[in-house]
C-alpha cells in the first residue's frame, strides 16, 4: 500500500491561559496516493482543525500535542516553521471554504499567482505564461484580462476557480480543500466539483476534501473518516459507509439528508456537540445519541473493525440498521 | 452579568479591575481631579491671585510646593484652583455639542433623505476646516475670553457626535425593536428618544471621554497663544503661558501644570477607553 | 480610466466646500461687532479716514455686491492689505507658506514612521508585553496638549542638551530640516498616538481574515505576509484617518510655529488675531482652507492608489 500522508495519533489542543480545548483529539487516518479522502463532520467537529495542524497553520493558543503527520514518509511536526513553508508552498496545497475572504482584495490576480510561483524561480515572462496557463486550466475565459483585475471583479464561482489555479502553481502532490463548496450557488458547486475531480486526475495529485456536505462525499470520495467533536467516530470506504453506516452519528447525518426519492420527513439530529473545553469521560455523542447506555459514558469507545475495512467507534456492536 | 468559564466548568465573576483596569485608573484620576476642582480651600490656603514682591520666581519648597511665578504668586494654589475652571471648561466644551451633535446626528439618520443630505453637506464643510484654524477664526471674530472660547468650541465641536450617531441610527433603524415600534404607530419622536437613542448613545459618550482631554487641551492652547481666557485667570494653559518668558530659569511655571494637565487627560483618556473595552466585551 | 473619473468626481465635490468657504472667509469681517471699517481701522480712526476707507473697500453698496467684488479680487489674488506690515497679504503669505508646508510635511513624515511599524508591533503582538506597552505610550501621547510638549521639547532638547536649535529655521535645507525638527515632532506624537491605535486595531482584524492564512499557506515568509497582506489593508481605513490627523497638524502649526519661534502661516495668524489685522486672518484663513483641500484631494489618490475597490464604488 502506498499512502502519501500518515496521520497517527494527533493531538492539536488549544492551551489557553484559562481552558484547554481539545481541537482533535487521538486522530489517526491515512491518504493513498491518487486517492480522494473525504473527512466529514458538523461545523466545529475539528475537521478543518485537523487539516490546519497538518501543516502546522493552527491559530494560536493551538498547539501539537502529540502525534506524528508522515508525508511521503517524512515526520512534519518536528519540521521548523521554515523547512515547514517549503511544504506548504510546495507539496500540499490548500483551498479554503469562502474565496471572497481568501483572496487579498487589494492585490491582483496576476501578484496572487506569482506568490505561489515564488519557490519556482521563474523570470517576469515564465510567471507571467504560467499564470495564463494555470487560469486556462481551471476554465477561466479570457485568461490575459483577467490576470490584470482583482477579487472583486470575479463571480463567485470564478473566485473559487482563481484559489484553486493559485494553489495549483505550487504544484501540490497534495491538495487539501475545506469546504470547496459551501460558500457557492448550488449551480455552482457541482461545476467546482467536477473540476477538482478532473484536475486530480490530470495532475495526478491526491485530495483530501472537508465537507459538511454527505452529497459531495458521495460524489467525490474513495474513503471517508467521520468526526466528531475531535474525534474520528467511523471509517470506511465510500460505498460501504453510505451502504452500512455503524455509527449513530453517522446514521443521523445520513438520516438528515434530503433525499430526491420518497418523501419521508428530515431527521436533524438533535442538540448541539459538546463543548470541547470540558472533560468527557465516555464517548461524546452519548448526550444527543438515541441509543445511549449507562456503559456510553464509563470511557471513550475505541475504534473497531466491525466489518471489512470499516472502523467505528461505538459500544454498541450489532447497530448497523437501515436509514 | 459577566461571567469567565473556568478550566472545570465553574462559573466566576470577574471584578471591574479584571475587566478593565483602565477605566478603573481612569475613574480614580478623573475622582481625584473632580475632588480636587469642587473642594480647592481644603488643599490650599493661598489665595491664588495675590502677588508677594517677596517670593518671585521661587523653586518648589515646602512653603511653595509648585514654586511661585513672577509676581510672586503661589503655583500650587494657582493650579488647584485651576482644576476647577480647567474641568469645567473641558465639561462645558464637551456638553453643548453633545447634546446638538446627537441630536442632529439622531434626526439626520432617523428622517434620511433631504434632511440627512442638508446635515451631512454642512457636516462635510466643517469637517474640511481644521479645528484650531475654526476656532481661531471665530475668536478672532468675537475677540478673546472665557465666554467666546466655549461659544468657538461649541459652533465647531458638534460633526464627531452627529457623524457617530447618524451612522449609529441607520444601523438601528433597521433592527427588530425599531420596526416594532413604528407598526404600533408610535410617534417619531417617542421612538428616537425612547427606543433609538438609548441603544445608540453609548458610542457618543465614548467619544466625549477623549474630546474632554482635546477640548481642555485646545482651550489651554489658546490660553496659551493669550486668545483664550483672561490672562490672570488660573487656568492651567494660562499659567504656562505666564511662564514660557522664564522657562530657562524658571523651568516649573510651564512644567508642572502641563504635567497636572497631562495626568487629567490621561486619566480622561482611560476613562474613555474602558468605556469602550466594556462595551465591546457586552456586545459580544 | 475609472481612477481618473473617480478623482475628477472628488474635484468637483470639492467646489461646492471652496465656495461656502469663500463666503465664509468673506463673513468673517463682515460679522464683526459694530462698525466693519471701526473695527478693522480702530477706534481713533478719524472720520474721513473711516469714510475713504468705506469706500475703497465698497462698504457701502450691497452685501451681495460685496462679495461680487470680492471673489473678483480673489481671482486676482488680491486679498488686501496688511494694516499690521503694510505689505499686500499675498505677498506675506507666500513668504510665509513654505514654513508651514514643510513643517507640516514634516510631522507627517514622522507620524508615519511611528505611527504603522510601532501599530504593526502592537497588532501582531496582541495582548502581549510589547502591546501593551505600546498602548500604553499611544494613550498617553493622546493625553498629553501639544503646546506643553513642545514647550518640554524644547526645554530637554534645545536648553538643556542643546541638540537643535530652538529659533528660526536658517537658511539651507539641512538648517530647515534640523530646525524643523523638534516642531515637527512636537505634532507627530499626538497624531502618531491616534495612527497606532488605529494601525493596531487593524492589524488584528487583517490577521483574523482568511486571506492572510491563505497566503501563509502558499509558504510565504513572515515578512512578505506581513507587508503584503497584512499591512497592505490595514492601512487603507488608516489612510483617512492620516488625513484629518494632516489636516488637525496643519492648525496645530498655530501652535508650534508659536513656540518655536517660526515665521509662518500660523504664527501670522495668531499674530493677526491679536493685532486685529482681519484683512491677513481672512487670507490666512482662506490659504489653510487651500492646503486642506490639496490634502483632501492627495489622500483620495492615495486611497485610489490603495484599495482598487473605490473606483467602483
Amino acid at each position: 500500500m502506498d499512502n502519501i500522508l500518515e496521520v497517527e495519533h494527533l493531538k492539536m489542543y488549544y492551551c489557553g491561559k484559562v481552558e484547554t480545548v481539545r481541537a482533535v483529539d487521538d486522530v489517526s487516518f491515512h491518504v493513498e496516493r491518487g486517492e480522494t479522502f473525504g473527512i466529514v463532520g458538523e461545523s466545529g467537529c475539528g475537521k478543518s482543525t485537523v487539516c490546519k495542524s497538518l501543516v502546522k497553520m493552527m491559530p494560536p493558543p493551538g498547539r501539537i500535542v502529540d502525534g506524528s503527520v508522515r508525508y511521503n514518509g517524512r515526520e512534519l511536526t518536528t519540521l521548523s516553521e521554515g523547512q515547514m513553508r517549503a511544504v506548504r508552498g510546495g507539496e500540499i496545497g490548500m483551498i479554503f471554504q469562502d474565496p471572497m475572504t481568501a483572496l487579498n482584495p487589494v492585490m491582483k490576480i496576476k501578484d496572487q499567482i506569482y506568490e505561489s510561483l515564488r519557490r519556482q524561480k521563474l523570470s517576469k515572462k515564465e510567471m507571467y505564461a504560467r499564470g495564463v496557463e494555470l487560469l486556462r486550466l481551471v476554465d477561466i475565459p479570457e485568461p490575459e484580462k483577467r490576470m490584470e483585475e482583482y477579487v472583486h471583479q470575479f463571480s463567485g464561482g470564478m473566485r473559487q476557480r482563481v484559489m484553486i489555479a493559485i494553489t495549483l502553481a505550487a504544484n501540490p502532490k497534495l491538495l487539501i480543500a475545506d469546504e470547496p463548496t459551501t460558500a457557492l450557488d448550488v449551480t455552482i458547486q457541482d461545476q467546482i466539483i467536477r473540476l477538482i475531480g478532473r484536475l486530480k486526475e490530470e495532475l495526478g495529485m491526491s485530495v483530501i476534501i472537508i465537507t459538511h456536505d454527505l452529497g459531495v462525499v458521495n460524489e467525490m470520495c474513495d474513503r471517508v473518516v467521520v468526526m466528531y467533536a475531535g474525534h474520528i467516530v467511523e471509517q470506511a470506504e465510500t460505498r460501504e459507509l453510505f451502504d452500512h453506516p455503524m455509527h449513530p452519528y453517522t446514521q443521523g447525518l445520513i438520516r438528515s439528508l434530503p433525499r430526491a426519492e420518497g418523501r419521508e420527513k428530515l431527521e436533524p439530529i438533535p442538540g448541539a456537540p459538546p463543548n470541547l473545553a470540558a472533560e468527557i469521560p465516555g464517548c461524546p455523542f452519548a448526550d444527543r445519541c438515541a441509543r445511549c447506555t449507562p456503559a456510553c459514558r464509563e470511557a471513550l469507545p475505541p475504534l473497531r473493525e466491525v466489518r471489512p475495512g470499516h472502523l467505528s467507534a461505538c459500544v454498541h456492536d450489532d447497530l448497523e440498521v437501515s436509514v | 452579568m459577566k461571567v469567565k468559564v473556568t478550566a472545570r466548568g465553574g462559573v466566576r465573576r470577574l471584578s471591574l479591575w479584571q475587566r478593565s483596569p483602565s477605566l478603573v485608573m481612569g475613574l480614580v484620576i478623573v475622582a481625584v481631579a473632580v475632588f480636587v476642582a469642587v473642594f480647592p480651600q481644603l488643599l490650599t490656603s493661598a489665595d491664588p491671585y495675590a502677588s508677594d514682591q517677596a517670593a518671585m520666581l521661587l523653586g518648589p519648597s515646602a512653603q511653595h510646593w509648585f514654586g511661585t511665578d513672577n509676581y510672586g504668586r503661589d503655583l500650587f494654589s494657582r493650579v488647584v484652583y485651576g482644576t476647577r475652571i480647567d474641568l469645567l471648561i473641558g465639561l462645558g466644551c464637551v456638553a453643548v455639542p453633545f447634546v446638538f451633535g446627537s441630536l442632529l446626528g439622531l434626526i439626520a439618520g432617523y428622517y434620511g433623505g433631504k434632511v440627512d443630505a442638508i446635515i451631512m453637506r454642512v457636516l462635510d464643510v466643517f469637517m474640511a476646516f481644521p479645528f484650531l484654524i475654526m476656532v481661531i477664526a471665530i475668536v478672532a471674530i468675537l475677540g478673546p475670553g472665557t465666554r467666546n472660547l466655549l461659544i468657538a468650541m461649541w459652533i465647531v465641536g458638534w460633526k464627531e457626535y452627529t457623524r457617530l450617531i447618524r451612522s449609529e441610527v441607520l444601523v438601528a433603524k433597521q433592527s427588530e425593536y425599531v420596526q416594532s415600534a413604528r407598526t404600533m404607530g408610535y410617534s417619531d419622536l417617542r421612538i428616537m428618544l425612547r427606543h433609538i437613542l438609548p441603544n445608540v448613545i453609548s458610542s457618543a459618550i465614548v467619544y466625549a471621554a477623549s474630546d474632554i482631554v482635546m477640548c481642555m487641551g485646545t482651550a489651554a492652547s489658546l490660553s496659551y497663544l493669550g486668545i483664550g481666557v483672561e490672562p490672570t485667570t488660573p487656568e492651567w494653559g494660562a499659567i504656562i503661558n505666564g511662564g514660557k518668558s522664564f522657562i530657562n530659569s524658571a523651568w516649573w511655571i510651564t512644567v508642572i501644570p502641563g504635567a497636572v494637565l497631562a495626568v487629567v487627560g490621561w486619566g480622561f483618556s482611560m476613562l474613555g477607553d474602558g468605556l469602550s473595552d466594556l462595551l465591546r466585551a457586552d456586545t459580544h | 480610466m475609472e481612477k481618473l473619473n473617480y478623482i475628477l468626481k472628488r474635484i468637483l465635490q470639492m467646489i461646492p466646500v471652496l465656495i461656502i468657504g469663500i463666503l465664509l472667509v468673506f463673513a468673517l469681517v463682515r460679522f464683526l461687532p459694530g462698525d466693519t471699517a471701526t473695527a478693522i481701522l480702530g477706534d481713533k480712526a478719524r472720520p474721513e479716514v473711516l469714510a475713504a476707507y468705506r469706500e475703497k473697500m465698497g462698504l457701502n453698496d450691497s452685501i451681495f455686491k460685496q462679495f461680487i467684488v470680492y471673489c473678483q479680487s480673489l481671482v486676482r489674488l488680491d486679498l488686501g492689505d496688511s494694516t499690521q506690515y503694510n505689505m499686500p497679504v499675498a505677498t506675506l503669505l507666500a513668504s510665509r507658506m513654505k514654513v508651514t508646508v514643510l513643517l507640516t510635511l514634516m510631522a507627517t513624515a514622522m507620524t508615519v514612521v511611528i505611527g504603522l511599524p510601532l501599530g504593526y508591533l502592537s497588532g501582531i503582538r496582541k495582548d502581549r508585553l510589547t502591546d501593551q506597552g505600546i498602548r500604553s505610550f499611544a494613550l498617553l501621547g493622546l493625553s498629553l496638549p501639544t503646546f506643553w510638549v513642545g514647550l518640554m521639547l524644547m526645554l530637554i532638547f534645545g536648553v538643556q542638551l542643546r541638540w537643535f536649535s530652538i529659533s528660526g529655521w536658517g537658511e539651507t535645507w539641512i538648517d530647515h530640516v534640523k530646525g524643523l525638527f523638534l516642531p515637527a515632532l512636537t505634532e507627530a506624537i499626538f497624531a502618531a498616538s491616534v495612527i497606532i491605535r488605529n494601525v493596531r486595531n487593524n492589524v488584528v482584524d487583517v490577521r483574523g481574515q482568511d486571506y492572510v492564512d491563505f497566503a501563509r499557506c502558499k509558504g510565504l515568509g513572515g515578512f512578505r505576509v506581513g507587508c503584503m497582506h497584512v499591512l497592505r489593508n490595514a492601512m487603507i481605513p488608516t489612510a483617512t484617518l492620516l488625513s484629518i490627523r494632516i489636516i488637525s497638524m496643519l492648525g496645530g502649526t498655530v501652535i508650534v510655529e508659536n513656540i518655536y519661534s517660526l515665521q509662518g502661516m500660523g504664527a501670522l495668524l495668531v499674530g493677526a488675531v491679536s493685532s486685529r489685522d482681519y484683512a491677513v486672518v481672512q487670507g490666512a484663513v482662506l490659504a489653510f482652507i487651500l492646503v486642506v483641500l490639496a490634502i483632501n484631494l492627495l489622500t483620495d489618490i492615495l486611497y485610489s492608489v490603495l484599495d482598487p475597490r473605490i473606483a467602483l464604488k
